[in-house]
């Protein structure tokens, strides 16, 4: 298993969307190896022929009937969102100007 | 001290049903008592006062009435702050969601208000319960009510000290790799993790969806029963609600018989690591089931030894999805939005400020085992180990009704000993990981102090839906210790 350096830790930051300080990357550089290594054991099961579990209850396929209930009160799901305008999400700009 | 806030929430019931007491006043109590101590354990994130005489006011007039009420109702309960609740905020220990008022109740909750259980507010955790010591929290770590220098475990460390420091009879918390039962154990309380799916999830803020469990804190056995068959049962808004019947955690807690059962001593829960003081208390209770007419078989679950590998690859893998909710956009907190940074960069700089070390770490752990290349070798691979570890608890199941181990390797440490070595912290979880993943329901119970006079734990852990089972084990043991000591071990502590 291979170890983690500063630019992967900046690779990771950037697709988990998380700005992290050169301290930080620094640091979990470190700690992720460190960590990697404590879990590693898990390689030395031969587990070829064993099916993964995903799930600690088997549940497959749960459906509710097909019919319309009342969803949240729009204004109340508003009034904790951080910005809002006529009665919808305000987002910053999501396409580039030019 | 009054003697509210050290009754028993099975005598506070029958007072307040009786009319000897009022629900009103056994509320105003345990605020006063919070008033306090709180100051020092910092249990507490949120302490709803109106909120709680209100609902006790509720209870009252139920009573004056002449309603039937439930077992529970006007018994005061402290909340863990993962849970939403309408009216109060909800945190999750962190600055993220500092200050969002959830627009509706967890299911959790909503069988609490129907069952007359007053909420007296939101209790401290690891932010978004990553972590084994409280001392992740957001808000500042809590401090066990046995010593306050100590870590009162985590990530449910607030529910569980604010039981232990007589501020709350009853607590919810919830649990992902142990995040009841070891808090239970190292303040001395009992604190059980259903069987997963046996409580509803909704309005529970996700941490890891396959693992994450509420359950029920009390410093009695049968207290925790009872809180346990008012919030578990079916419920459609969660897929992974269980549809069978609550098994009847109650009558087996009363019942304390484990005369012809067979318990089963895991071999891989001990020995190294584990400290010499929570080694004997764990022999001693041993002997006691066995005194109780117990059939004690050594086990071995070979698979045990690469839980905390798996559990440390699986939970942050699950984390890391589940917490790309927390985009800026919809809800919760949103930083330097200046009209020139772009959504995604907003986004960036939010969730720097917003999300506290351990979250980080975990995201970006979680991030790598499920990046192309790496997902077979880590994630991939510490499912089947999962699986594995469910054949053990399988073919353990063969020849024994239940499984005990120690709760804790150690007893609590030092607040600050382990916050910059992960690996030292994430082994507190070593011996609750395992029925974590497997997904059975698994109890502690106080069996003692340590080397350091400090609480030890005994863990029972059963079938999937035999929740009954681990309830009567620990009953029993908790009856035979009572009559030792002569009542609670955590009558030895010293008073706040």
């Amino acid at each position: 298993m291979s170890a983690i350096s500063r630019d992967d830790v900046a690779h990771l930051a950037s697709l988990a969307r998380i700005e992290l300080t050169e301290q930080e990357l620094n640091d979990y550089a470190g700690q992720l190896d460190v960590i990697l290594t404590a879990v590693a054991s898990i390689s030395e099961v031969a587990a070829d022929d064993i099916p993964p579990t995903t799930h600690a209850v088997p549940v497959v396929n749960v459906f509710r009937e097909d019919v319309v209930t009342p969803s949240l009160d729009r204004d109340s799901v508003l009034d904790h969102a951080p910005a809002a305008e006529d009665g919808r999400f305000r987002v910053p700009r999501i396409l580039d100007e030019e | 001290m009054s003697d509210l806030i050290h009754a028993s929430a099975v005598e506070l019931a029958a007072q307040i049903a009786n009319k000897t007491v009022s629900a009103v006043e056994v509320a105003q109590a345990h605020l006063d008592r919070i008033a306090e101590v709180d100051g020092r354990v910092n249990a507490f994130l949120y302490v709803d006062g109106d909120g709680a005489l209100e609902q006790a006011r509720a209870v009252d007039h139920a009573v004056a009435s002449g309603q039937t009420l439930s077992p529970l109702a006007g018994v005061p309960l402290a909340l863990k702050d993962v849970l939403t609740q309408t009216g109060v905020p909800t945190t999750a220990g962190s600055k993220i969601l500092e200050g969002w008022r959830p627009p509706y109740d967890a299911t959790v909750v909503e069988r609490l208000r129907d069952a007359g259980v007053v909420i007296l507010g939101k209790t401290n955790m690891d932010e978004f319960a990553m972590g084994s010591s409280t001392e992740n929290s957001a808000y500042g770590p809590t401090h066990n009510p046995w010593d306050l220098e100590r870590i009162p475990g985590g990530s449910s460390g607030g529910s569980a000290a604010a039981v232990s420091a007589y501020e709350a009879p009853l607590a919810i918390g919830t649990d992902t790799g142990g995040s009841i039962r070891q808090p239970a154990a190292v303040t001395g309380i009992v604190g059980a993790k259903p069987t997963y799916g046996a409580v509803s999830r909704y309005g529970l803020v996700a941490f890891s969806s396959s693992l994450d469990q509420a359950g029920p804190f009390a410093r009695t056995v049968v207290d925790t029963a009872l809180l346990h068959s008012v919030i578990a049962g079916h419920d459609p808004r969660d897929s992974t609600s269980i549809k069978e019947a609550v098994p009847d955690v109650v009558g087996a807690a009363k019942s304390a018989d484990v005369s012809k059962m067979r318990i089963g001593v895991v071999r891989e829960l001990s020995g190294e690591g584990y400290q010499p003081g929570v080694q004997a208390r764990f022999d001693e209770a041993v002997e006691l089931l066995r005194a109780q007419g117990a059939e004690i078989i050594e086990i071995s679950c070979p698979s045990f030894t690469y839980a905390l590998g798996a559990y440390y690859l699986i939970a942050p893998s699950e984390c890391s999805s589940n917490l790309a909710r927390f985009d800026a956009m919809r809800f919760g907190l949103r930083t330097d939005d200046n009209g020139e940074l772009s959504a995604e960069d907003v986004m960036r700089h939010t969730r720097a400020a917003g999300f506290g070390p351990e979250v980080k770490r975990r995201i970006i752990l979680g991030t790598y085992a499920l990046s192309s290349g790496y997902y077979d070798a880590y994630y991939g691979q510490a499912q089947k180990v999962r699986t594995l570890i469910t054949r053990d608890f399988e073919a353990a199941w063969a020849s024994v009704d239940v499984l005990i181990s120690p709760t804790t390797p150690t007893e609590p440490f030092r607040i600050g000993e382990r916050v910059n070595d992960p690996v030292a912290m994430y082994k507190a979880d070593l011996c609750t990981l395992p029925s974590s993943l497997y997904g059975g329901p698994a109890i502690s119970v106080p069996i003692g102090l340590g080397d350091e006079n400090l609480p030890v734990g005994l863990q029972v852990m059963a079938p999937v839906m035999a929740d009954d089972q681990v309830y009567r084990v620990a009953s029993a043991v908790e009856k035979a210790l009572a009559q030792q000591w002569g009542g609670l071990l955590l009558d030895q502590a010293v008073a706040l």
